[in-house]
């Protein structure tokens, strides 16, 4: 087995090659194009977890490549090394992406563009295998930025879509400010240190100056806030919403969110150095974890909601990075990405059913969709934390590890819980039960929507247990759990179940009362954060632009060109009626030429 | 100082004249008046004993040859000057003027 899993590299090839042969055959494989496309997953979800049950749990299994070689400033290498950390990354995403897959051949049945859609999933499961099981920051970064473009191409699946095409950029663009900052921490690491793989920089972290550890961390922190859409770059994630729904699952719920977590969690030691840094995380996390979740309790769009939330619960694993706890952060992960995603094809079980993401046109889906109904409940009790499901043991974990060293941001973050407790209990709710007030025929889905619902309920309902396993094999230690703070969160979950149950049972649009509307809308829009970005950012660009277009381009620029030759007819015009074919006032200008020729001479060279 | 102002007196006469009359014959004539005078001028100013006279005998050569360049052109020019007589059974250069543009 061990000769096999030298093969690090198949990991990101053969998706690679996969998405290569998708997009160049698929017109030939038709309906088997699922059939081929699943492989790449699969086949990560395979490596992953023998790379587990191996049991090798340094970098020490690896292999790198000399890239480019600067002469005088040493070489960049690429390569890949599997550890406990990224045996689990790849287990989580081998495993989502599959699932993905399979939900798509039914969600997206008879859409046109299906080689592009598959071919973009195999390359995004080729660029998240790279970005995690690269041996280095330099291959990090560039599957960071594959992600980032493989999200940009899914979200825009729909490009005939205005919102759609849009919302595609947007996300490029907002992410692109945090990838910025990733880029620079590449760049000082290799001045100081002058190499970029994860052994040499972890070497050099604790000779290097506290200055330069600070620097590093906190741009590689600007990173993690643009692709896990933290507090201030979150506005890209609701709007991403717009792609397909298994998309929003895979890409915007458990995995290239989850980057910015693991870019944190890998580069642990550098970023242990830095208290400065850690608190900037925990601050991040903490305020995005409570700020979300209140955004979460007024959508009136499902899958929004589950965008808002899945901000929230990354505040948290932020937060918990935050303290130290990365362990915790990785293990709410994993957690997350079992919860998270069912939700997510959940919803798009509920959205393929009835044809609306409105809460407000859906009720009473249990019964007709009983399937999704059950699933959706065992994912809604993960998230908001009620044991024994998966959430509970996670959250449970970072609560206490926040509580222990910053009981102030704990109180935020216990405030976060109960608020999650309530767009659960809500969103549940106005979905599932009481009465039907859609106009539609809803139904379940077939096969293939609701094995990977059964599959990941199966995994948030029982994967909470597997604490301990999870620690071991992260090198991590696992505290056992902390009852005050078990029973306080269950309790605050219980709360907010109740809660959000009773008040969307009076009030389905989440208005709330007169008086706290202009609140809720405000909530709505995600604090006004696009408002902000619009008048801050958008508008100076966009009136200097338009300046530029109206006065230096029109008048200026397409003056000049477009004034050459109704300038030159008028000089034409006016000098040829000089040319009056009389040849007498010819001589006039010559003598007149003459003279005022001499008096030019005389004048210039009167002191000669 | 009077050879300038004769040799300049001339020139001005032959230009005016250009410049005023119409017919093509007077204008030829006009244009011997200048050249005559520049001429003038030029032996005028060697014999007078100025730099120019330094290379004995060149400038009058050049006088000479003046005077026998304006015999040839005055005969080539009165051949056009028929010549457009026939063709516009007109003289006067301000009724020649076809060239507009």
């Amino acid at each position: 087995m061990a000769a096999f899993l030298d093969l690090g590299w198949s990991v990101v090839l053969l998706p690679l090659l996969l998405a290569v042969l998708v997009a160049v055959f698929g017109r030939v494989l038709g309906r088997s194009i699922p059939v081929v496309a699943i492989v790449a997953p699969l086949w990560v979800f395979v490596y992953g977890v023998l790379s587990v049950l191996d049991g090798v749990h340094d970098l020490s299994r690896a292999g790198s490549v000399e890239w480019l070689t600067a002469a005088g400033a040493g070489s960049l290498t690429v390569g890949w090394a599997v550890d406990g950390l990224t045996a689990v990354m790849l287990v989580v995403v081998g495993l989502v992406a599959s699932l993905v897959v399979l939900f798509s051949v039914g969600y997206l049945h008879g859409e046109s563009g299906l080689p592009r859609y598959f071919a973009s999933l195999c390359l995004f499961t080729a660029a998240m295998s790279m970005l995690v099981v690269a041996d280095g920051l330099v291959g990090l970064f560039i599957g960071w930025e594959l992600v980032g473009a493989c999200s940009y191409l899914l979200i825009g699946f729909w490009f005939t879509r205005p919102a759609a095409a849009k919302a595609a950029v947007k996300a490029f663009l907002t992410t692109r400010v945090g990838d910025v900052g990733l880029l620079l921490a590449l760049a000082l690491l290799w001045r100081e240190v002058g190499d970029l793989s994860y052994a040499g920089v972890f070497a050099a972290a604790p000779s290097l100056a506290p200055a330069t550890v600070t620097g590093a961390s906190l741009l590689l922190l600007v990173g993690a806030i643009g692709k896990s859409a933290q507090f201030p770059l979150q506005i890209w994630l609701p709007d991403a919403m717009e792609g397909p729904t298994p998309v929003s699952a895979l890409i915007h719920a458990a995995t290239m969110v989850a980057a910015g977590v693991f870019l944190i969690a890998r580069t642990w030691p550098l970023f242990s150095l830095s208290s400065d840094a850690l608190a900037m995380t925990l601050a991040v996390g903490g305020l995005t974890a409570i700020g979300a979740a209140a955004a979460a309790l007024v959508q009136t769009d499902i899958k929004k909601v589950l965008a808002y939330s899945t901000i929230s619960q990354l505040g948290f694993m932020f937060a918990a990075l935050g303290v130290g706890a990365w362990g915790a952060a990785v293990f709410h992960l994993v957690t997350h990405a079992a919860f998270k995603a069912l939700l997510f094809l959940g919803s798009g079980s509920v959205i393929h059913g009835s044809g609306t993401q409105e809460l407000e046109e859906m009720g009473g889906l249990f019964r007709k969709m009983p399937v999704t109904g059950v699933t959706w409940l065992i994912g809604a009790g993960a998230l908001a934390g009620l044991p024994p499901l998966a959430g509970f043991f996670s959250k449970d974990e970072i609560l206490h590890d926040v509580a222990l060293a910053e009981p102030v941001w704990a109180i935020l973050l216990f405030g976060a819980s109960l608020m999650t407790a309530f767009y659960v209990a809500r969103t549940t709710r106005l979905a599932f039960f009481d009465t039907y007030r859609g106009n539609g025929h809803p139904h379940e889905g077939g096969w293939s929507m609701r094995l990977p619902l059964i599959a990941l309920a199966t995994l948030a309902a029982a994967i909470g247990f597997a604490a301990t396993w999870l620690a071991e094999t992260l090198g991590t230690h696992h505290g056992s759990l902390d009852l005050r703070v078990a029973a306080g969160s269950t309790l605050l979950a219980a709360l907010g179940l109740l809660a959000g149950w009773k008040v969307s049972g009076v009030d389905h649009t989440g208005s709330m009362q007169p008086r706290m509307a202009t609140l809720a809308s405000l909530m709505r829009e995600g604090w006004g954060a696009d408002r902000l970005v619009e008048r801050v950012l958008l508008a100076p660009v966009a009136s200097a632009s338009q300046f530029l277009y109206r006065f230096v381009d029109r008048k200026a620029v397409d003056g000049i060109a477009e004034g050459t030759a109704p300038f030159a007819r008028r000089v034409g015009r006016a000098f040829s009626s000089l040319q009056s074919g009389d040849a007498q006032w010819y001589a006039t200008m010559l003598g007149a030429g003459a003279v005022a020729l001499l008096a030019v001479v005389s004048y210039v060279g009167r002191g000669l | 100082m009077s050879l300038l102002v004769i040799t300049i007196g001339l020139f001005s006469l032959g230009l005016y004249g250009i410049l005023i009359r119409r017919d093509l014959v007077a204008i030829l004539a006009s244009i011997e008046v200048m050249l005559g005078s520049a001429t003038l001028l030029l032996v005028g100013l060697a014999a007078a004993g100025t730099p120019m006279g330094t290379h004995e005998g060149a400038v009058e050569a050049t006088g000479v040859m003046v005077i026998v360049l304006a015999a040839a052109e005055a005969a080539i020019g009165l051949a056009l000057v028929i010549s457009v007589a026939r063709r516009f059974k007109t003289t006067r250069v301000d009724e020649l003027a076809e060239v507009k543009g």
